[in-house]
C-alpha cells in the first residue's frame, strides 16, 4: 500500500475536500503548475454524494445519447455531472455507469465517475485526515488537522453545504427525524408522515415514500416553486412532484403553505400544529413520524473566529466575484459554497453554483484565477482573427458549456488591443466583467428573461462603461444566424473594424 | 431564506414589515433570499436589466450617478423597486460603501405578487416612498 500522500508540512495551497469541488480544483490547480494539497476527512471520493440524495437518484441529468459526442467539449452541456478534464479520456465519466432506468444517475454511478477522475487525472487527496482548526500567520495560514499540521498561503475550502440545519425557531423541531438521518423506507410503511419543507429534499423523501406511508403532508410557509415555472432547476424538480399531482387531484396526499406553529409528542406518535399562510385557519395533524427537509448549512468550523463574514441560513462565507472571503483574503471557496457568490442574479435568477454542473466551472475558472494572481501562470496568448469575432461569440453563445450551466453567471471575454489584435480571455465571472475597468472588450453569455426564454447577452466594454445588449431569441437555440450576426456586428463598430 | 429566529427577529425590526404578524414574518423569511455583497460590489447597475428588490439588513450602500453619490442606504432602507415598477433599467448604480452588505432579495417579477399579497407592506412602502420625494423637494427647494 503506497503511504498516505501530502502529509503534514508547508504548502502554497490546501485544498480542504474531496467532493466534486474540490477534485475539480485540484486537477485544474495541477495542470496549471500550481503545487497543492488537498486533505479530505472522508475515507474516499464523493463529498456529499457518499450519502445523499437518500433515494439514490441525482436530479441532474447524464444524457447516454445527446446531440454532441461523449468526451467532447459540445458534449459537457448534456451531461451535467461529469467532472471537466483536459482530455477526452477525462471527460464523461459518469456516462459509463448509466443504465437504462433514468437519465438521472444513480449515487453509485456518481461515485465511480468520481473516483475514476481522480483516478485518471491523477488528483491525490490525504483521506482521513480531519481538518480541525485555522489561523492566520504572516505567511499566510495554519491548518490544524488529525494528522497534523499544515501551513500555506492560500487555502480553498470545498467541504459542501452539507450540515444539517434545523429551525430552532419551530418549537419541538428536535423531535422530527432531519432528512440527514432519514430512516429506511421500509419503516414508514403504512404510516402518516408529516413532512416540514416543500423543496427538492422534501418532494425527494415524499416521491420516495409514495409506496410505502398512507399519508403525506408537506407543508412550509410559502407556495410551492416549481422549476417548470420559475425555470431554475433548484426549485422543485418535475422528477419528484407525484406527491404534489396527488394533493392536487384529491388523491389524499396534502401539500400545504402553512407555517409550524409546534410539534409535539402525541399518543401514537407527534401532534403538529400549523398556521395556514397563503389561506388563513389553523390545522392540526397527528402523525406517525415527522421528518425536517429544512437544509443544510456550509461545515466551516472556526472561520468565521478568523474574520470570515458567513451569512443566510447556510451560512454561506461572503464572496468575491472569484469565490474569494470578502474578510479574510486567502482563504477561497470552491463547489457548492460558491453559491455565496450572487453575481448579476438576474430577474432574481440564482446561478447553478449550488450544484455540479454550475460549481465545476467556477472551479477551472477559480484555479486559473489563483495561478494567474499568485504564481506568475501566463495563459497562452489565443488570438481570434478580427473577422471571426461574430461567429466565434455566437458559436459560444449556441454550444459553450461554461455558459449554458452558468447562464448570466460566467461569460467568454475577447479584449480588444491597441495593435488591432483580438485576444481570447476565455471565462470569467459577468460581476467581474461589468465592474472591472479596463482596455475594451466584450463578453459574451445567455440569460433567462422573466418569461423564461433563453437570449444571449452581450456586455461591450468601451471607454471604461460597460453597455448591455440582451438579442432576440431563436426556438432552436441557434444563435449563429444571419440576423444574429448583423446584430453583433453592428454592436462591435469600431471596435474590429 | 435566512437564519431561523435571527432572521425572522431582524425582519421584525425592519419598518417595511412592522404589521406583519409571526407566521407572516416567517413567509417573508421564506420568499426572501439573503444574499451578501462585498464593499465595493455593484449591486444594481445603471442601464442593466433584470435587477432585483433589495432591503438591507446589514451595512450601507452609496446611490450613484454618473460615479457621484447622491445618497445613502443603511439598515432597514430598501432599493431597486422603482425600476422594478417601472419596467426600466436602473438610472443609478447602487455600490457597497460599508459591507459586507447583507441583504434580503426578491426578484423583480416576483415584487407585484408579494406586494399584492401583503397590502400592508405595500402602504408601508408607499409612505416610505412618499417620504423620500418630500426629502428630496425640501432639499430642492
Amino acid at each position: 500500500m503506497s503511504p498516505k500522500p501530502y502529509p503534514p508540512g508547508n504548502y502554497p495551497v490546501i485544498v480542504v475536500g474531496s467532493g466534486p469541488g474540490a477534485l475539480q480544483t485540484s486537477y485544474c490547480l495541477s495542470r496549471l503548475g500550481v503545487e497543492h494539497a488537498v486533505i479530505s476527512v472522508e475515507p474516499g471520493p464523493g463529498g456529499m454524494f457518499r450519502r445523499f440524495p437518500n433515494f439514490d437518484r441525482l436530479i441532474s441529468w447524464t444524457k447516454p445519447f445527446a446531440p454532441a459526442k461523449p468526451g467532447t467539449r459540445d458534449y459537457i452541456r448534456y451531461d451535467m455531472n461529469s467532472l471537466i478534464g483536459d482530455t477526452a479520456a477525462h471527460n464523461a465519466l459518469v456516462r459509463p455507469y448509466m443504465d437504462d432506468v433514468s437519465y438521472f444517475p444513480s449515487r453509485s454511478a456518481m461515485q465511480k465517475g468520481l473516483r475514476d477522475f481522480a483516478q485518471k487525472g491523477k488528483v491525490k487527496v490525504r483521506y482521513g485526515c480531519d481538518w480541525e482548526g485555522t489561523r492566520k500567520t504572516k505567511e499566510g495560514f495554519k491548518v490544524t488537522t488529525s494528522d497534523g499540521v499544515y501551513g500555506a498561503k492560500l487555502l480553498v475550502f470545498a467541504v459542501g453545504v452539507t450540515k444539517p440545519w434545523i429551525p430552532s425557531y419551530i418549537p419541538g423541531i428536535k423531535l422530527a427525524t432531519h432528512y440527514a438521518d432519514l430512516l429506511p423506507a421500509s419503516k414508514y410503511s403504512g404510516k402518516r408522515v408529516f413532512i416540514v419543507g416543500k423543496r427538492n429534499s422534501a418532494f425527494e423523501v415524499a416521491n420516495g415514500l409514495l409506496t410505502r406511508a398512507s399519508q403525506l403532508i408537506l407543508a412550509s410557509p410559502s407556495p410551492l416553486k416549481v422549476s417548470l415555472d420559475v425555470a431554475h432547476p433548484e426549485s422543485a424538480r418535475v422528477v419528484y412532484l407525484q406527491p404534489y399531482e396527488d394533493a392536487v387531484l384529491g388523491g389524499g396526499h396534502l401539500v400545504l403553505d402553512a407555517t409550524i406553529t409546534k410539534i409535539a409528542r402525541g399518543r401514537n406518535g407527534f401532534r403538529v400544529t400549523t398556521s395556514g399562510t397563503t389561506r388563513p385557519g389553523d390545522l392540526i395533524f397527528d402523525v406517525d413520524e415527522v421528518i425536517a427537509t429544512t437544509g443544510f448549512e456550509a461545515p466551516l468550523r472556526d472561520l468565521a473566529k478568523l474574520g470570515v463574514s458567513l451569512f443566510g441560513q447556510k451560512s454561506l462565507p461572503a464572496q468575491t466575484n472569484f469565490w474569494e472571503s470578502s474578510t479574510v483574503p486567502g482563504i477561497y471557496f470552491a463547489g457548492s459554497i460558491t453559491q455565496g457568490s450572487a453575481g448579476l442574479n438576474k430577474y432574481g435568477r440564482q446561478s447553478n453554483s449550488g450544484v455540479v454542473h454550475g460549481f465545476r466551472h467556477n472551479a477551472r475558472v477559480l484555479a486559473r484565477h489563483i495561478a494567474t494572481t499568485h504564481y506568475g501562470y501566463k495563459p497562452r496568448r489565443r488570438l481570434i482573427a478580427p473577422e471571426d469575432v461574430t461567429s466565434f461569440l455566437l458559436s459560444e453563445a449556441s454550444r459553450s458549456p461554461e455558459i449554458w450551466n452558468q447562464k448570466s453567471y460566467l461569460a467568454r471575454v475577447l479584449a480588444f488591443e491597441d495593435n488591432g489584435e483580438v485576444v481570447d480571455q476565455w471565462f470569467q465571472p459577468l460581476a467581474n466583467f461589468v465592474d472591472s475597468a479596463g482596455p475594451p472588450a466584450v463578453a459574451i453569455t445567455i440569460e433567462t428573461d422573466p418569461t423564461g426564454t433563453i437570449r444571449p447577452a452581450l456586455y461591450v466594454r468601451r471607454l471604461g462603461n460597460v453597455e448591455e445588449h440582451i438579442l432576440d431569441p431563436n426556438i432552436l437555440s441557434d444563435f449563429e444566424t444571419d440576423d444574429h450576426q448583423a446584430k453583433v456586428s453592428s454592436l462591435l463598430k469600431g471596435l474590429v473594424d | 431564506m435566512a437564519k431561523g429566529t435571527e432572521v425572522v427577529n431582524q425582519i421584525s425590526g425592519i419598518g417595511l414589515f412592522a404589521d406583519l404578524s409571526h407566521s407572516q414574518l416567517e413567509g417573508v423569511a421564506h420568499t426572501f433570499e439573503e444574499e451578501s455583497f462585498p464593499e465595493g460590489h455593484r449591486i444594481l447597475r445603471q442601464g442593466f436589466g433584470g435587477s432585483s428588490f433589495h432591503i438591507i439588513l446589514d451595512g450601507e450602500v452609496s446611490v450613484q450617478v454618473g460615479g457621484q453619490e447622491r445618497r445613502r442606504f443603511a439598515r432597514g432602507d430598501f432599493f431597486g423597486e422603482i425600476s422594478i415598477l417601472l419596467g426600466e433599467a436602473p438610472s443609478a448604480d447602487i455600490v457597497v460603501a460599508v459591507g459586507p452588505l447583507r441583504s434580503l432579495t426578491l426578484g423583480g417579477p416576483k415584487l407585484q405578487e408579494f406586494l399584492t399579497a401583503h397590502p400592508v407592506v405595500m402602504y408601508r412602502m408607499l409612505q416610505a416612498e412618499a417620504r423620500r420625494v418630500h426629502d428630496t423637494t425640501q432639499w430642492q427647494s
